[in-house]
């Protein structure tokens, strides 16, 4: 077998709490497009930067053109030919196109920067991307879409023998697409090793060879890409064999009897989604399925007044009510845990009791203060009912496990007796115990009449737990499933997109 | 082709009008404002601060500050007339003064590159240490006798034009030098861009493979340097040391490049920028004393321009802002 380009082997890496990566493999060849694929915590980023050298690895070995390399910096990556575009845009904004592309390398005369040649250069440069711009513009003043051009102008000029392209289709459209695959495809060609990631899968199948797996911070596996189907390859990612899916039994509970309505939402549209229009009864469980990126976290951050409303209407009770920000939301009992426990849940400096009220005192209004007692009695119920693991309700937040910040959390909100009650990946990053216990709070809430509405990447919990689901896919809901034909061989086909084509 | 409007130049081109629509306004109200003597005076009295103003800036760029520097330039001065009063040789004086500044800067820097902490707070504790240190050489002013010291403070060029004489001290060509060679490092020096390039991003600057740490440290060693330097200059300007001298001195630097279009969050500005907000904080002294005002106008008029530039840097943003979107 001739020797791989790139060749990753035994890789691991942990951050506090948190196993990245667990024994890892990679390995790339030369003229080759290959795919880096899995959901979000996968470690599709962490193994990006043990390679370019952001981040160093607990252990492990990386294989260069046969030869042991330690990457040590991104600059030593540069040097060693490894060159990366992440996503968001890594350039400086205030520096002219030409300085972004050639910078740290600056070609020179008599001792001082040769600007001339600098700006002619770098004309050309773009000009094999198709773009024709003033090079001695600010970077700033172009749309993202042409600095994300620039980005990999910049990366390829650096003779590089191995392009990593980090989701760098998010922000172009279908046409800016098409070229870069064009310039990819050619890259390729000319013999460069690339590694793309992406959650598009569509893309994938357009433009790749070879597609390796990763699931929570371990590897799955390497395919050929036109001998792996759509619809496997899901399963790969969400961790679960296709073949094998639809002989599993689902247990579905029934809704309660007479379902009451309790929230519509027609039409309604925020800058980063359009057009979502579903409804929800009191008592019910249901659940928001796609990959990352097809508008979970959008939908959710709709109905929270999070991003602002600019079309459609939402009605609770069949009265249209008009949510704002968050503060309207929860006044309309409505209540939004959101995907990122640290930075957009938890206030680590603070005790639990105090993480528990917060939002019961927002809902409040800041002139009927949440006496001491009132929060101690409700803090300790919570605690009792939850079970969150703690010496004391003045313990700091941060000083808890994941699972147990998550209870506390699920406590602030049903400390402001929400009707609705909005979970965004709630079981994300926790361990099994408390991922059931979580599973089981919701499953009895619904019970007492609390809309739920679930958003997990899991498909194997929210098939336990919810009544219906919604899935999405490109920022649409593309399917309602309810009852017994909420399967995940049924979630997978609608993520897929088979059927309609 | 049309000419590239940033918020850099806007506001250095602003800058520059309303230092001209100064000149002229003041030569029209005031007897024997206009002259070339009124300009070179400007630059005679402000040639120390053109010289902090412009390490400074360095600073800025790299979205850092130092508010040492006044200290520094405090501490300078006292330390020279300190030490050429016990009859040191000013050539062996100068150098070391400009050392200690620079390692000074450096330290700080280093401080704050190393351990993580703002460039504020490590910067506070130089301002009170200099200023402390300033007490400990002598809390009395001394005056500075070196020979070398007086014939380098009193040597000029004079020229007669008109009916007046306009005299240009010799100093004021270490401050010109000085921005003109710092003009020359940020354009067309590779360090230069990276200052520029760490203030723009500094994430995408260390994934481009640029040494930020150097870069930062650097920096401050630069605006240490150039406050000791001005406090040599200043030290020939008034051939004395006191340890009181220039207090708030680096606000004035601060908001010199800020007027002159340098932006605190980093990344865009110029030393001629800096310069020119020098010399319109001296053009309002000069209105301000030819007016027979308390000199606290000069502040408040300051203030005033600061606000104005400001939110002019802001509506110029965000009007970049919109287009792109």
């Amino acid at each position: 077998m001739a020797t791989k380009l790139l060749r990753m082997e035994h890789v691991n890496k942990s951050f506090p709490g948190v196993v990245a990566l667990n024994d890892v493999e990679f390995s790339l060849e030369a003229g080759s497009i290959h795919a880096l694929l899995g959901e979000n915590g996968a470690g599709k980023s962490t193994l990006i930067k043990v390679l370019t050298g952001v981040e160093k690895m607990d252990g492990g070995e990386v294989y260069l053109d046969g030869n042991e390399i330690h990457v040590t910096s991104p600059f030593d990556a540069q040097k060693k030919g490894i060159s990366t575009v992440y996503q968001e845009v890594n350039l400086c904004p205030d520096l002219s196109v030409a300085e972004n592309i050639f910078i740290g390398r600056e070609p020179k005369k008599h001792g001082h920067i040769d600007w001339k040649k600098i700006n002619e250069d770098s004309k050309e440069l773009i000009k094999e991307f198709d773009l024709n711009l003033d090079v001695t513009k600010k970077l700033g003043a172009f749309p993202v879409a042409v600095q994300q051009m620039i980005a990999i102008a910049r990366a390829v000029d650096i003779k590089a023998k191995i392009l990593i392209l980090d989701e760098p289709t998010s922000s172009l459209s279908q046409a800016e697409v098409e070229k870069l695959f064009d310039i990819m495809r050619e890259l390729k060609k000319r013999g460069l090793g690339i590694v793309f990631v992406t959650h598009f899968l569509d893309q994938v199948y357009e433009v790749t060879d070879t597609i390796t797996v990763l699931r929570n911070g371990g590897y799955v596996g390497t395919y050929k890409t036109d001998e792996l189907e759509k619809p496997a390859l899901i399963g790969k990612m969400l961790g679960k064999d296709f073949d094998s899916l639809a002989e599993i039994s689902v247990t579905q509970r029934e809704a309660g009897e007479n379902p009451e309505k309790f929230i519509d939402v027609e039409n309604a549209g925020t800058a980063k989604i359009k057009n979502v229009s579903f409804s929800l009864n009191k008592g019910e469980v249901s659940g928001l399925s796609g990959l990352l990126g097809s508008g979970r976290t959008e939908t959710a951050r709709l109905l929270f007044g999070a991003d602002k409303m600019t079309e459609g209407h939402i009605k609770i009770h069949d009265k249209n009510v008009s949510i704002k920000n968050p503060l309207d939301a929860i006044r309309c009992d409505i209540a939004f845990c959101s995907e990122n426990r640290k930075t957009e849940g938890i206030i680590g400096e603070l005790s639990i009791m105090d993480n528990i009220i917060i939002a019961l005192q927002a809902k409040r209004g800041l002139m009927h203060v949440v006496s001491k007692k009132e929060a101690a009695e409700i803090a300790d119920k919570y605690i009792k009912e939850l079970n969150i693991k703690t010496p004391s309700r003045d313990q700091k937040i941060k000083n808890l496990s994941g699972g147990n910040q998550q209870k506390v959390l699920l406590a602030r909100w049903l400390a402001t007796d929400p009707e609705l009650l909005i979970m965004d990946e709630p079981t994300r990053g926790i361990d099994i115990g408390a991922k059931a216990e979580i599973q089981r709070i919701v499953v009895d809430l619904a019970k007492t009449g609390m809309s739920c509405l679930f958003i997990s990447s899991e498909l194997e919990e929210m098939q336990r737990c919810c009544n219906t689901m919604y899935v999405l896919r490109d920022k649409k809901i593309v399917d309602k499933l309810s009852g017994d034909n909420i399967t995940e061989a049924n979630i997978m086909k609608s993520i897929a997109g088979e059927g309609e084509n | 082709m049309m000419k590239k409007l940033t918020i850099g130049n806007v506001s250095l081109l602003i800058a520059i009008c309303l230092f001209i629509a100064m000149f002229v306004g003041g030569s029209i109200k005031y007897d024997r404002f206009g002259s070339v003597s009124t300009i070179f005076n400007l630059f005679n009295d402000n040639a120390y601060l053109i010289i902090v103003a412009t390490g400074m800036t360095f600073v800025l760029l790299t979205g850092g500050i130092d508010i040492s520097v006044a200290s520094n330039l405090a501490f300078t001065c006292v330390l020279s007339a300190f030490l050429l009063d016990k009859r040191w040789s000013a050539l062996v004086v100068i150098p070391l003064v400009l050392f200690i500044g620079t390692f000074a800067g450096f330290l700080m820097g280093y401080c704050i590159q190393v351990f993580k902490i703002q460039p504020f707070i490590i910067t506070l504790a130089g301002l009170f240490f200099l200023r402390g240190m300033c007490a400990v050489v002598s809390t009395v002013s001394i005056p500075i006798n070196n020979a070398f010291y007086k014939s380098l403070a009193l040597s000029k060029i004079s020229f007669q034009i008109g009916g007046s004489r306009a005299k240009l001290y010799y100093y004021v060509f270490i401050a010109l030098a000085v921005v003109l060679i710092a003009w020359f490092v940020l354009k067309y020096t590779k360090f230069g861009r990276y200052v520029y390039a760490v203030g723009s991003n500094e994430v995408s600057a260390e994934l481009m493979g640029i040494d930020v740490k150097k870069v930062k440290i650097a920096v401050y060693a630069i605006s240490g340097f150039s406050a000791s330097l001005g406090g040599f200059v200043f030290s020939l300007y008034t051939l004395a040391g006191y340890s009181l001298q220039n207090m708030g001195l680096e606000l004035d630097a601060i908001s010199s490049a800020v007027i002159g279009g340098t932006l605190l969050t980093g990344g865009v500005g110029t030393v001629i920028g800096s310069m020119f907000g020098v010399l319109i904080q001296g053009i309002i002294q000069t209105i301000v004393t030819y007016q027979n005002l308390n000199t606290w106008w000069t502040k408040v008029t300051i203030a005033a321009l600061l606000c104005f530039f400001i939110v002019i840097q802001r509506i110029i943003a965000i009007r970049a802002e919109k287009k792109k979107a």
